[in-house]
């Protein structure tokens, strides 16, 4: 317990706070990195996503191409990018590495969101008249949003995780005092950018749960929080009631 | 959500296990622990077990000890490629391992964290003092494997730079690149303002160092003495006539008790490697990609040692 209080310590040190790597500009790098990644990564599988979801099309594909894209291990990718891309592109060789951890979790979240609707929703949305487009929009992107949260989540955290490896190629982030610190021998150090790394990862997991309990659509949300299998089912039902109010 | 919620709790048990393996790691776990068959020196030193580093240089070096010792008429059994000094130090201190490569001032600053000595003769004689009772250091060699401020042979021809002080003429402040922990050691920015009073700037390029001095990114790079580089690109090390930088020489580590039996074998390597050796070695094994064996004994040959 001595190291904990000694990282701490070193966490509390003024110094810390202050110079090239400031905590509040290491932390700052660690967000940007996450929020530029997890964006590009979101405006690639989303789309595709949501279109394997609403035409039922390209599911092996995209099952086959995310599990392969999980099997990547980041700390060989970045490496491997940077030497093919050279010194001077290492933001692009992280960004592109993030994007690629980023991307199975944002794409299984949109299209299982689809997938998880009611097929008798989308057919009576269908019978009513409603357009594709209509469809995409008034019922299967609001009854699809939990899933996609809880995709969008996952996703986060896992860059969030591994931005600590941008430190090794010269990129900053909460990973810094790790990579500094061991061949230092400066343990207190190196525990003490661990704990940041996972308090960070921690904060944004309860913001996004919260999130993504929020992104219930008020129709189908059921009375007791904690929601069984049994009362999925009262889900279903209630979400078929939803979607006739609202064609 | 119940799964959710359970999910979150694992992940912050995982946490913890993960921290408290980690924390585990630093302390005295030992990959070696289990007993080796035949560890040199109960069997009355006969065996000298020979160690290394997982770095290609390191084991060049213990190639050429094993085979000298082994023309010598030792019985020599190689343990090479024992990963880095947290990792083998506690088996040469019990004496698993008879007899290693080491770099003065990088094992002096493992073994004395407030050590201050910088000059090759200072580093070696508070090695001396530093070493546990169980190990002696041989005579060290010229050959050293050890920081530098490198610029490109343009740049400093331009600028008119030869030692590190000249860095201050520049009317730009150089931005000095190197290893992330440079930016903490005594002769990294700090103590280049401190001893210099050169201002410079820091970025943490790691393993493309070299390439990022190549490249423009960085106008001095922190690359060691050893490299291949400084015979393969146009590159060249600024002196540092102030002993800024701790001097980190090749030096045979030994267990005492058989430290004076292997000196007169040892000791004549050491007188022989200079500095320009241990680099056009170091090409052969990277460039040429010969193995440490050939390279070992090619040299040994060429110095008459074998």
């Amino acid at each position: 317990m001595n190291l904990f209080t000694d990282a701490i310590a070193w966490l509390l040190n003024p110094a810390q706070w202050q110079g090239q790597y400031a905590l509040p500009t290491l932390l700052g790098q660690h967000l940007l990195y996450t929020a530029i990644s997890v964006l590009v990564a979101a405006a690639i599988a989303l789309p595709a996503g949501w279109l394997i979801g609403h035409t039922g099309k390209g599911r092996e594909i995209a099952v086959t191409v995310s599990g392969a894209a999980r099997a990547v291990p980041s700390f060989g990718l970045l490496i491997l990018l940077v030497l093919l891309l050279g010194v001077l592109q290492t933001p692009l060789a992280a960004v592109i590495t993030f994007v690629l951890l980023a991307i199975p979790s944002l794409l299984a979240g949109a299209y299982t969101g689809f997938e998880a609707i009611d097929r008798r929703v989308i057919d009576a949305a269908r019978a009513v008249g409603m357009t594709e487009w209509q469809i995409f929009t008034k019922v299967e992107l609001p009854l699809g949003m939990p899933l996609l949260v809880g995709g969008i989540r996952s996703a986060l955290l896992q860059v969030i995780a591994t931005v600590t490896i941008g430190a090794y190629v010269n990129l900053g982030g909460l990973g810094w005092p790790i990579i500094q610190g061991i061949p230092l021998r400066r343990f207190d150090q190196v525990l003490a950018g661990a704990l940041l790394v996972a308090v960070l990862a921690l904060l944004v997991d309860l913001l996004l749960a919260a999130l993504q309990r929020a992104a219930v659509p008020t129709g189908i949300r059921s009375p007791s929080p904690d929601r069984t299998s049994s009362s999925d089912r009262n889900g279903r039902r209630s979400a078929r009631r939803a979607a006739s109010v609202t064609a | 959500m119940i799964t959710a919620r359970k999910s979150r709790l694992a992940l912050a048990v995982g946490v913890a296990l993960a921290a408290t393996l980690a924390l585990a790691g630093c302390g005295s776990s030992n990959p070696l622990d289990e007993p080796s068959a035949g560890g040199g020196t109960d069997k009355g030193g006969e065996t000298i077990v020979v160690g290394s580093q997982a770095y290609y240089s390191n084991e060049i070096i213990a190639e050429i000890y094993a085979q000298a010792l082994e023309n010598a008429g030792f019985t020599v059994e190689k343990k090479f490629n024992v990963g880095q000094r947290d990792a083998y130090m506690p088996d040469v201190e019990s004496g698993k391992i008879n007899l290693f490569p080491e770099y003065t001032g990088n094992l002096l600053e493992y073994l004395d964290k407030s050590a201050t000595a910088t000059s090759p003769d200072d580093v070696y004689a508070a090695l001396q003092k530093a070493l546990p009772k169980t190990l002696k250091a041989l005579d060290y060699s010229k050959a050293s494997d050890q920081d530098t401020y490198t610029v490109t042979k343009k740049f400093a021809q331009d600028n008119g730079l030869e030692s590190i002080a000249d860095l201050a003429k520049l009317n730009t402040k150089p931005v000095l690149g190197g290893a992330p922990e440079l930016e903490q050691r005594p002769y990294g920015p700090a103590g280049a303002k401190k001893i210099y009073d050169v201002d410079l700037g820091f970025s943490a390029t790691a393993q493309s160092t070299l390439e990022s001095l190549l490249a423009g990114q960085v106008q001095v790079a922190d690359i060691y003495t050893a490299d291949p580089a400084f015979q393969t690109k146009d590159i060249v090390a600024l002196k540092d006539p102030k002993n800024m930088i701790l001097a980190s020489n090749v030096v045979p580590i030994a267990s005492s008790d058989i430290a004076d039996k292997i000196a007169k074998v040892i000791n004549p390597i050491s007188a022989a490697l200079g500095a320009e050796d241990l680099v056009s070695m170091n090409v052969q094994s990277t460039v040429d990609q010969a193995s440490a064996e050939d390279i070992a004994a090619k040299w040994l040959k060429e110095k008459g040692l074998d």
